[in-house]
């Protein structure tokens, strides 16, 4: 018996010592090596592919933001800015539950199925309001020429892009609310159209943070 | 181009791609674990652990080194995670409650990656970084260790030696696992991944007057480097709750094809490690369609049914797109989908919970499978040779022959030990879900309701008990009931098949090899890996049905 228990303790002693010292190898050796060769190679990118406009971080071409009128009261949402390209909805996304020190935007979905009244109604609502704020004077957008990036979540809540065909839409009113030809909007977009990767690779798509420094420059030039 | 044309390129993109890697990986592995040099680094490290590499272990050592190594790995994760408030580089957050705890300690050593936490909100630098991402490694290499142990059991005869199991893990560390994802972080930075640790910090916004205010506050952290071995060792533990849908996990539409490659090239590439190491490459090559099989038809299932997107909500908005990302869409997404739940990863770049009824079902049955298509590392290699050995025992009995596979008698004790290998996981899928179906508040933690709702539950624990991870997210899984049942499936679905293909193993090396004769199954034509992907489809068919029939099946014809 006593013998067994000292084999279990050996045994349990060499287990510990292995975890210890490929934790040295794989836990602090490896993540250190990379982080000096990221740093060193790619330093924009290691950090966040951090976006400037006039000088000033607007954030990263890679996380999607909102671009919203400031919360009025008795709103639960606050209204889109419709003078500047919106992006996809981001139902999926919430604020941190715990280490309230910070104010973290917590990625995620909504993780509803097909099926699901809530989700039924919000991509209802989001067509209806896609249709209606993108309907000019001059330009009706019908419910068929939606696509389906508009009136959805992604599943990290912080798809930086939309696609080619939901830029589309929004050219005549971005161009009306800043008094802008549309010829001129829809040159930007089609400026921030990026095809498939090698021609293959993923979906063509219209990054939106991108996009809307370049409107901003655009109007500056006036 | 259409979007679906596009998706069928990428489709063979991959298996191009998986092609080129599968001889030269396939043959480096076989000579990692036959090797009899040891490398200067391993010495020092087979000095610190205390352990002689080249003493042969019988399976109940081998078992017992993999046993302590695995006891040793939970507490320490438990640990680290309840001492979190008092550890420096933690970012000034707080310690996990015991029961999350438990779950997620016990989630990434046994290779599952479940995980009841929010990575960006609840887990510093260090519990990440030395915690969570060390056992990305080091359960990665116990489930090839495993693996190899098994395949020495076909190859070596009148022994019951299997190996040195510190020797094949340590191998499996610094001879493969590192150098391959010291290379795939290196990539995933060069598309935009981050590698920093610059903690949380304040970063502007480009409108000043909406809602989240005129900045936004960033997580940093040691991303690429998680990233890479998170998939290369078939984990799926995200750094950011959104997983590799997480723009800074997973940036491009190409770092979403290579993360899926390096899910599937080491599971893969070990059935010609297998074919060498029972010395036929042809055995290796039955495997592998086997796997490739399996694997392609479950993707271009998906991908009918998500370009299809049958359901009230996608047919309002013209596709199914909620929960997937514009730079990766529906057929890139669908192809992650179905390679992370074929092998053991759960890493997700679009969430599950929203694909199609049919869409989260065959996800749900690629799982059921056992993950074998191709699999985790190692573990699925061993998981299907367990099938391919229940294959020959049923081809043995259609012709009244007493089976065997490589050489070796398939005897009573042997189809004892596979058959309770195959029980292990259903037993405890089905018991757990209903268990929590009966009881009054676990369905509380429903997102959705109906036929959807049951599948959250069952998809749940299909996922712990397979270690696969990923999840119908809808599920609140950090309850006490969740946390503690799925974290006791993790272990039971990880360690109790582990002591199986290990007593099977033992057995196989014992005997002596049979001759080969006229009557013999030929177990490297194509006839035998028909009767392998029927009998796997059977087999998982016939234990499931009713169970996918409540859920997927019903919500999916609807």
């Amino acid at each position: 018996m006593n013998n067994s228990v000292s084999n279990t303790a050996r045994l349990l002693g060499a287990g510990l010592r292995a975890l210890l010292v490929l934790t040295l190898v794989t836990g602090v050796i490896y993540p250190l090596v990379i982080t000096g060769i990221a740093q060193g190679l790619f330093d924009d990118k290691a950090n966040g592919s951090e976006v400037r406009a006039d000088g000033k971080v607007v954030g990263s071409s890679l996380i999607g933001q909102s671009y919203t009128l400031p919360l009025k009261e008795g709103e639960e949402t606050p209204a889109p800015d419709l003078k500047w390209f919106q992006g996809r909805p981001q139902n999926g996304l919430s604020t941190n539950s715990v280490n309230t020190q910070y104010k973290l935007i917590l990625s995620g979905a909504t993780n509803r199925s097909g099926d699901n009244e809530e989700l039924i109604q919000w991509v209802k609502d989001a067509k209806a309001a896609v249709v209606k704020d993108n309907s000019t004077a001059g330009y009706e957008v019908k419910p068929s020429d939606v696509p389906a990036d508009a009136v959805t979540s992604s599943g990290s809540g912080l798809d930086p892009d939309i696609s080619p065909e939901y830029a589309e839409i929004q050219v005549h009113r971005v161009a009306e609310r800043n008094g802008l030809s549309v010829a001129e909007v829809q040159k930007l977009v089609d400026e921030h159209t990026e095809g498939r990767t090698l021609g293959f690779m993923g979906e063509p798509r219209v990054n939106v943070l991108e996009l809307n420094i370049a409107l901003e420059e655009l109007v500056a030039k006036g | 181009m259409g979007p679906v044309l596009a998706g069928v390129l990428q489709l063979l993109a991959l298996v191009a791609a998986l092609a080129l890697a599968y001889v030269p990986l396939g043959s480096y592995l076989a000579k990692v674990y036959s090797s009899d040099r040891h490398w200067r680094v391993e010495k020092w490290i087979y000095k610190g652990i205390g352990a002689d590499p080249d003493t042969e272990m019988r399976w109940p050592a081998y078992l017992r080194g993999v046993l302590a190594f695995s006891v040793a790995g939970v507490l320490f994760l438990y640990l680290l995670q309840r001492l979190q408030g008092v550890l420096p580089g933690s970012l000034g957050f707080s310690s996990i409650d015991p029961d999350q705890a438990f779950n997620t300690a016990v989630s990434f050593v046994t290779n599952t990656n479940w995980q009841s936490y929010y990575g960006e909100q609840a887990m510093g630098h260090v519990v990440q970084t030395a915690g969570l991402a060390v056992q990305n490694f080091v359960s990665a290499a116990v489930g090839i260790a495993v693996a190899v142990a098994l395949v020495r059991g076909f190859a070596r005869s009148r022994t019951g030696e299997l190996g040195n199991f510190w020797a094949d893990l340590v191998r499996g560390v610094v001879r493969v696992l590192v150098p391959l994802a010291a290379v795939a972080a290196v990539v995933l930075v060069a598309c935009g991944a981050i590698q920093n640790f610059s903690g949380i910090h304040e970063v502007g916004q480009f409108l000043d007057g909406h809602s989240m205010g005129g900045s936004q506050q960033w997580n940093g952290g040691a991303v690429a480097s998680q990233e890479a071995i998170k998939e290369l060792g078939t984990n799926g533990g995200g750094y950011f709750n959104a997983n590799s849908a997480h723009p800074f996990e997973n940036p491009t539409p190409f770092s979403n094809l290579f993360e899926i490659f390096l899910i599937l090239v080491i599971p893969f590439a070990l059935t010609r490690t297998f074919g060498l190491m029972v010395g036929s490459v042809k055995q290796g090559y039955a495997i592998l369609a086997t796997m490739g099989t399996i694997w392609l038809g479950f993707t271009a299932l998906m991908m009918w049914t998500e370009f299809a997107h049958h359901g009230p909500a996608f047919e309002i908005a013209g596709g199914a797109y909620e929960g997937k990302e514009v730079r990766f869409g529906v057929g890139a997404s669908s192809i992650f989908a179905t390679s992370t739940t074929l092998t053991s990863t759960g890493a997700v770049d679009s969430f599950h919970s929203s694909f199609t009824g049919l869409g989260g079902g065959i996800a749900l049955l690629g799982m059921m499978l056992g993950e074998i298509a191709p699999g985790g590392t190692g573990s699925g290699l061993y998981g299907m040779l367990i099938m391919a050995v229940i294959a020959v025992f049923i081809a043995g009995l259609m012709v009244g022959r007493t089976p065997e596979y490589l050489g070796k008698k398939i005897g009573t004790r042997e189809i004892k030990l596979a058959a309770c290998y195959i029980l292990v996981t259903p037993a405890l899928v089905l018991v757990f879900t209903a268990f929590a179906m009966a009881l009054p508040t676990p369905a509380n933690s429903m997102t959705n309701s109906g036929a959807h709702g049951f599948s959250e539950i069952l998809y749940a624990y299909t996922s712990a008990s397979n270690n696969n991870g990923s999840a119908f997210a809808g599920l609140n899984a950090d309850t006490q009931w969740f946390n503690t049942t799925l974290g006791l499936c993790m272990l039971l679905g990880r360690f109790v098949p582990m002591v199986f293909v290990l007593a099977l193993a033992g057995s196989l090396a014992e005997q002596k090899p049979v001759p080969a004769t006229a009557g013999t199954l030929r177990t490297e034509k194509p006839l035998f890996t028909g009767l392998l992907v029927g009998a796997i489809l059977i087999i998982t068919g016939l234990t499931y049905f009713p169970a996918l029939a409540l859920g997927p099946l019903a919500e999916g014809l609807a």
